[in-house]
């Protein structure tokens, strides 16, 4: 993962709750070995028809939105399956940042594996940037370190867990980080076989 | 004073590894069950890093998302192909037990996973599926994981989660006659919401909880992460000991009467408290059926759709109804379906069989209606045959087929059409799930079994009475 510590960028608003996994990405995408290259798939069944021809009411493909990378969605955002396959299509598409009012649990994980910034802001806020981010030009900036983000006129401060913002502002492997517990694990593992 | 514990803080801290300030618990992991869609991108990441698997004796493979139903010997996909090609080479080069499509063990990994006994009491359970939740029937801490976890857990036998919060579901009373678990579970996420158990690992309780039998105390849990609950679970008790005595990975003899005397204090103390606790009354639940595109969006089958000036969600209401083709105000039995999945995850074991065919016995599918019955596991779809089961649905004009996911997603050739209609036993009514365009109605096996007949939505308790439609 790569480490990340701020970022500025256009705002896609995608003014939908509870956008489910299978929205995401659906599942005729699902069948490739390899975490790359799921970009293009993302949110396939609202860009395209079912001839391949954009849907002119979501406008994620429109030239205004074809730099943004930063996503503004309503409530309980990638809820549904666990499917990784998500953040992997959101993260080759281009998006580095996502905001929404709350995230289901599995995604909300997932994300952060990824080295996607997950911020939650409140309704009102996010109604707000949804409205400004409807003519395509409107950037946020997020600093990480400093926990805020910020529009034109104001810089908020925002809420993370403290283990995954040490990890996105690092870039660390999480597995690499459990392995040296190492010892606490197989001391576990044979105080379990003792009692058995 | 000592306070009484949930059973799920007695599995939590039992399985710390490791805490520390301000972080997650490290957790063990008893078992870890792996399919061939989530998991090819983590095995690949352990190659990459030249890991190994740390506990290949805890994990149990099996492939069920793309396999075909007609003819397991034709996979017209070649993606699908190589991605079960793929979960084989990785089992062996890593030593761990697969059941293949030709396997007899093989079937849906939440439905083996009990049938086998790799599921018990106070395990922790994972897999790359968001309905692992399904394990917590046993009193097992279960759930879904993404593949970066799958690989951490492969590589290490353990997870970092933050410590859940518990809450209380409370079922009063008992299910009136021809009321599923389905039926309660659809109930639940219509009263409370897609996202009521955000960070909760959810306790199911009370009279009717007791009554299920471990199928139907596994339909209520698979379905606890539809209502955004990241576990649900039920204390075990005497039913849980009984459907778990002689499988093949329990212990046998008196080393099980031990097991099951551990099991059974796991049960929740009674005086555990909970940060949650919310109720519903079991006596008001009929039988469900979901109209929109998430499965909050339910009403009993004597309710209609909404109208959109009723509800606060007005965008998210209209653009369900427009997608699955339905008008505000209208009554539920006037729906009419083209399909019907009696299958999957939620739904496909032996009962739920034996339920629905006890309906379809002496009719015929309605004409235009193609209806198909998915065993969840290739041991379910022999001790249906064994029944009789079998010839039932098929002299009424039901597809029999071979065990899988199948029409649940739609990720292997059993897909409703754009358009098509379907009245499914499976847990998700998502845009697309069941393929590009479908429409999905979610009910129970019983009323999928009526509505297959009556071509509508129809009460299955009038349907059992002979009440006209």
């Amino acid at each position: 993962m790569e480490a990340i510590k701020e970022h500025t960028g256009k705002v896609f608003p995608l003014d939908r709750s509870n956008v489910d996994t299978d929205q995401i990405i659906p599942k005729q995408f699902l069948k490739r070995v390899e975490r790359t290259g799921f970009g293009q798939f993302v949110f396939h069944n609202w860009r395209f028809d079912d001839d391949g021809n954009p849907k002119p009411d979501f406008e994620l493909d429109s030239p205004r939105y074809n730099d943004a990378s930063i996503l503004i969605a309503g409530e309980n955002f990638g809820c549904g399956s666990s499917r990784e396959h998500a953040p992997w299509a959101l993260l080759d598409f281009g998006f580095k940042v996502i905001i929404a009012p709350s995230f289901a649990d599995i995604f909300y994980n997932n994300a952060f594996k990824n080295g996607i910034i997950l911020i939650k802001a409140d309704e009102g806020q996010i109604a707000e940037w949804m409205e400004q981010a409807k003519d395509g030009t409107f950037h946020l900036h997020v600093d990480l370190e400093d926990q805020t983000i910020s529009d034109d006129g104001k810089r908020l401060p925002f809420d993370i867990p403290s283990y995954h913002k040490e990890k996105l502002l690092n870039g660390w492997d999480d597995i690499a980080l459990t392995l040296l517990l190492d010892d606490k694990i197989r001391e576990y593992e044979e105080k379990q076989a003792a009692r058995a | 004073m000592g306070k009484g514990k949930t059973v799920i803080e007695k599995i939590w801290e039992t399985h710390v590894v490791h805490s520390q300030k301000e972080k997650p618990d490290l957790i063990y992991i008893d078992q870890h069950l792996v399919h061939e869609v989530t998991s090819p991108q983590a095995f690949e990441g352990l190659r990459l890093k030249d890991r190994r698997v740390r506990r290949p004796d805890l994990t149990y493979a099996t492939m069920d998302h793309n396999v075909p139903t007609r003819n397991r010997e034709v996979i017209k996909d070649e993606v699908s192909k190589t991605q079960m090609e793929t979960l084989r080479r990785n089992c062996e080069e890593f030593g761990i037990t697969l059941a293949d499509m030709h396997h007899p063990d093989q079937g849906i990994v939440h439905v083996i996973g009990p049938q086998l006994g790799l599921t018990q009491p106070g395990k922790t359970i994972v897999c790359g599926d968001s309905h692992t939740s399904t394990h917590g029937a046993f009193g097992a801490l279960a759930f879904g994981i993404g593949t970066s976890e799958v690989e951490h857990v492969l590589a290490t036998q353990t997870l970092m989660q933050s410590r859940p919060k518990t809450m209380n579901v409370k079922v009063n009373g008992n299910l009136p006659a021809g009321v599923t678990a389905k039926d309660l579970i659809l109930a639940i996420i219509s009263k409370f919401g897609v996202k009521f158990g955000t960070g909760h690992v959810i306790e199911y309780t009370g009279e009717a909880i007791r009554n299920l039998s471990m199928e139907g105390r596994m339909t209520v849990c698979n379905m606890s992460i539809e209502g955004g609950a990241r576990a649900g679970l039920i204390s075990p008790d005497e039913t849980t000991v009984e459907f778990l005595r002689g499988r093949e990975y329990v212990p046998k003899g008196e080393a099980f009467d031990r097991k099951a005397a551990e099991w059974l204090e796991l049960a929740s103390d009674e005086d555990a408290e909970y940060d949650m606790t919310l109720e519903i009354d079991a006596e008001e639940v009929e039988p469900q059926v979901s109209w929109g595109t998430n499965p909050s969006m339910v009403v009993p089958i004597s309710g209609m759709t909404p109208s959109v000036d009723s509800v606060d969600n007005k965008d998210e209401v209209s653009r369900a109804l427009q997608y699955m083709g339905l008008e505000e105000n209208q009554p539920i039995t006037s729906i009419e379906v083209d399909h019907v999945f009696i299958g999957s995850c939620t739904n496909s074991r032996l009962p739920d069989l034996v339920n629905a065919a006890n309906i379809v016995k002496g009719h015929k599918v309605k004409d235009g209606v193609r209806a198909i019955v998915v065993p969840g596991s290739f041991s379910v779809k022999l001790q249906a045959e064994e029944l009789g089961i079998d010839e039932i649905f098929k002299d009424a004009g039901f597809e029999w087929r071979e065990s899988g996911c199948s029409m649940c997603l739609a990720m292997n050739d059993d897909v409703v059409p754009a358009g098509g209609r379907c009245a499914s036993t499976s847990n998700r009514n998502f845009e697309g799930r069941q393929g590009s365009g479908s429409r999905t109605h979610l009910v129970s096996p019983e009323m999928a079994a009526v509505a297959a007949i009556e071509g509508s939505f129809t009460d299955v308790r009038k349907f059992q009475a002979g009440v006209p439609s």
